[in-house]
């Protein structure tokens, strides 16, 4: 299944590094039965219901990209960390291929199967799986050990992998000793140390706390900005799909719903499971001024002969307090509030319309996210006007509305 | 022909074929047990009392610390008082040899029953069979095969205590954590590797536990044994009680408790890692770069924080 890659943030090339092509895994005894009622297209609990296995990743094909940045994502139990051991098969995918820089892993031996381990892959886990009875120093060295490599040459490698994440000071403490976030920058030094080209990482920060989380984003960014590799990431948390992804995969019971650049996802989301995701993202972040802007408010463009008695009459009648007025080309020229308005015409001024724009209400450009505008749309006593870049009317923001959005979201 | 089925006597049957057929093969097997026991007799009993006190109390020093150097100093000098030295070596020789015998095919086959859900089920009956078939059962075959002496009381005592060393072996790796398991495959370790690398290491702990299980079940063999010659501090209890002679009887107990007290905490130290004296001294090294260092680590997270925000 092609995928458009447009939009890549990153060095991600346009080559085909991982490959899946309707991969199965199913658990459980009879596996034959549950993978042709599968195939015939039956749900996962149907087919639980009748054969007792559990469709773990459901006709997964997707490509990932050498040098991307891949998020895997989905509520616990969609098969995001099932998907992401069939890639190094610690789980034994049940049909499907899947190719890596060309070769299907699936029928490898497995002799071929430890070589593509120790050479071209490595894996951060969630609960960092450092092992307890080695020192920093000879966890960061565990896969070169185990690959055979000398022991001058896998101490300077991992000597230079812990101080490529700032923890070389601590290459003879015991991983006791260390707190959340270096035990995971340990966990890091050890994959990176034998330079593999694929990084899979399974909910790598999710254990660490919000601000250390994001340390390590950043941490894994600059990484990857040394020097490129294709990182495979799963997690549950949007908001790190969205700050470290290329591109996101999206996986509910199994089946990938959505494969796309974080724009596409938030734009464009499949269903409303996708949709489901933006609950627990900060809205304010992903959403411009102009996506949530609503053309509901009263506009009068202002020409020549218009009746001011016309147009109060329109307010009065929908009773509304404030009108947008803009030009025949949709320029936004100004907010008019009633009061005003009838205070003018009662003293006679010409263009009662400029001398009644409200005074403290400034446009809002259409590109600004919004929690830029969050305050000024608390403050402000009227909906703030929103204007794209030419200066065009685009809609306002109500307080109401805002609180709407938040809401509908969070 | 009356076809009455009888277990007994068919157990009765397979040790008369044994006897008959395998006589060199048994005799191969009293012959090495036989140098195992008889190497570590003749070297502990050789040794004098004051070096045996010496070095069994610098081990607690070392192991455990210097409250249970200090005791154990005194009550193995109380046991050469009580003029059961020799005695008190020999049983710890058939102890240490039975232990030895029982760790070599022990932990082999408790690793077997770990790697294989069908070995682990084959085991386990044969593995309650030795730990719950009364001892003297299997004392009067051991003693036909093997003759008197502390041969046939080595035997029996490493069936009555190798059960422990296997379970906890077979249980320890398979408590090791997946992710452990994981991170070692997914890193490319072969399944020796994985083993070597990463099950045993963390089972260690609870290996150890069997090991000390296992010691602490010979010892409580040690009176058994010695109804077949076997020798040692069962000796005095049993002449203690064939005599009425009560006094005999509690020195030859408190002896073998004495025994088992030492023992017991040298081996557990084992277990847990390290602790007293050699462990005292690590601690304080630890401790102090602990301090230096978490005087480092401490600003430097600050910063790193102060930078994310």
């Amino acid at each position: 299944m092609p995928n458009h890659i447009e939009n890549l943030k990153s060095n991600a090339s346009k080559i085909s590094k991982v490959s899946l092509s309707n991969v199965y895994k199913v658990f459980g005894h009879n596996s034959g039965h549950a993978l042709e009622m599968a195939h015939a297209g039956r749900s996962k609990s149907e087919i639980h219901a009748s054969t007792g296995c559990t469709i773990g990743v459901d006709d997964a094909s997707f490509d990932i990209m050498d040098g991307e940045t891949f998020v895997i994502m989905g509520l616990s139990g969609s098969g995001k960390s099932t998907l992401l051991r069939l890639l190094n098969r610690l789980i034994e995918p049940t049909s499907g291929s899947i190719e890596i820089d060309g070769r299907d892993i699936t029928n490898m031996s497995k002799r071929e199967l430890i070589e593509l381990r120790r050479r071209d892959m490595s894996m951060v886990f969630q609960s960092f799986a450092l092992l307890p009875n080695r020192n920093v120093l000879n966890n960061a060295a565990f896969g070169l050990e185990v690959a055979g490599v000398g022991e001058a040459e896998r101490t300077g490698k991992a000597l230079a992998a812990l101080d490529a994440v700032g923890l070389k000071a601590y290459a003879q403490s015991r991983p006791d000793e260390l707190s959340g976030g270096m035990k995971q920058r340990v966990g890091l030094a050890r994959a990176l140390a034998s330079e593999p080209t694929i990084l899979l990482m399974d909910e790598a920060f999710s254990a660490l706390d919000p601000l250390i989380r994001a340390e390590m984003q950043d941490e894994l960014m600059r990484l990857q900005g040394e020097n490129s590799r294709t990182i495979i990431f799963v997690s549950h948390d949007l908001d790190e799909a969205m700050r470290i992804g290329d591109r996101i995969c999206i996986m509910q019971h199994g089946k990938v719903v959505q494969v796309g650049t974080p724009d596409e996802i938030v734009s464009k989301p499949a269903n409303d499971y996708v949709r489901s995701f933006f609950r627990n993202v900060d809205v304010s972040q992903v959403f411009k001024a102009g996506d949530i802007a609503r053309n509901s408010q009263l506009t009068i463009i202002d020409r020549q002969g218009v009746s001011v008695a016309a147009t109060l009459e329109q307010m009065e009648h929908s009773g509304r307090d404030v009108a947008i007025v803009v030009g025949r080309d949709r320029k936004y020229h100004g907010m008019i509030s009633q009061d005003a308005l009838i205070e003018k015409v009662k003293a006679k001024v010409a263009e009662p319309y400029r001398n009644a724009f409200v005074e403290d209400v400034e446009p809002i450009a259409a590109g600004e996210s919004v929690s830029n505008v969050l305050g000024r749309v608390a403050e402000s006593r009227w909906p703030v006007p929103v204007v794209d870049d030419q200066g065009r009317y685009v809609g306002s923001i109500s307080k109401s509305s805002l609180l709407e959005t938040l809401y509908r979201a969070g | 022909m009356d076809f009455k089925f009888s277990v007994g006597h068919g157990a009765d049957v397979a040790v008369n074929y044994i006897l008959d057929n395998f006589t060199p093969a048994l005799d191969a097997i009293a012959a090495a047990i036989g140098f195992v026991t008889g190497g570590i007799q003749s070297l502990l009993v050789s040794t004098p009392p004051v070096a045996g006190i010496a070095i069994l109390a610098a081990l607690s020093l070392w192991r455990v610390g210097w409250k249970f150097a200090i005791f154990a100093l005194l009550s193995l000098a109380l046991i050469d008082h009580m003029g059961l030295w020799q005695g008190t070596m020999e049983t710890l020789s058939l102890v240490l040899s039975a232990t030895i015998i029982a760790v070599v095919i022990g932990i082999p086959a408790g690793i077997a029953m770990a790697r294989s859900d069908r070995v682990a089920s084959l085991l386990r009956p044969l593995l309650d069979l030795m730990q719950t078939m009364p001892a003297f059962v299997y004392l009067i075959p051991a003693a036909m095969f093997f003759g008197l002496g502390a041969v046939p009381g080595t035997i029996a005592t490493v069936i009555f205590a190798m059960p422990p060393v296997v379970r906890l072996t077979n249980l320890g790796i398979r408590q090791v954590h997946s992710e452990f398991i994981e991170a070692g495959l997914a890193f490319g370790c072969t399944p020796s590797q994985l083993l070597l690398k990463v099950q045993l290491p963390n089972a260690m702990p609870s290996i150890m536990a069997g090991v000390n299980q296992t010691i602490m079940l010979s010892l409580s063999m040690v009176v058994i044994s010695s109804m077949i010659g076997a020798g040692g501090l069962g000796n005095s209890v049993l002449t203690g009680i064939q005599r009425l002679d009560v006094g005999a009887g509690f020195e030859g107990g408190l002896a073998v408790v004495i025994l088992a007290v030492i023992l017991d905490r040298i081996t557990q130290s084992f277990g847990k890692g390290s602790s007293g004296f050699l462990s005292f001294l690590a601690f304080r090294k630890a401790s102090g770069r602990n301090q230096t260092g978490s005087s480092v680590r401490v600003p430097a997270d600050d910063e790193r924080r102060s930078a994310a925000a």
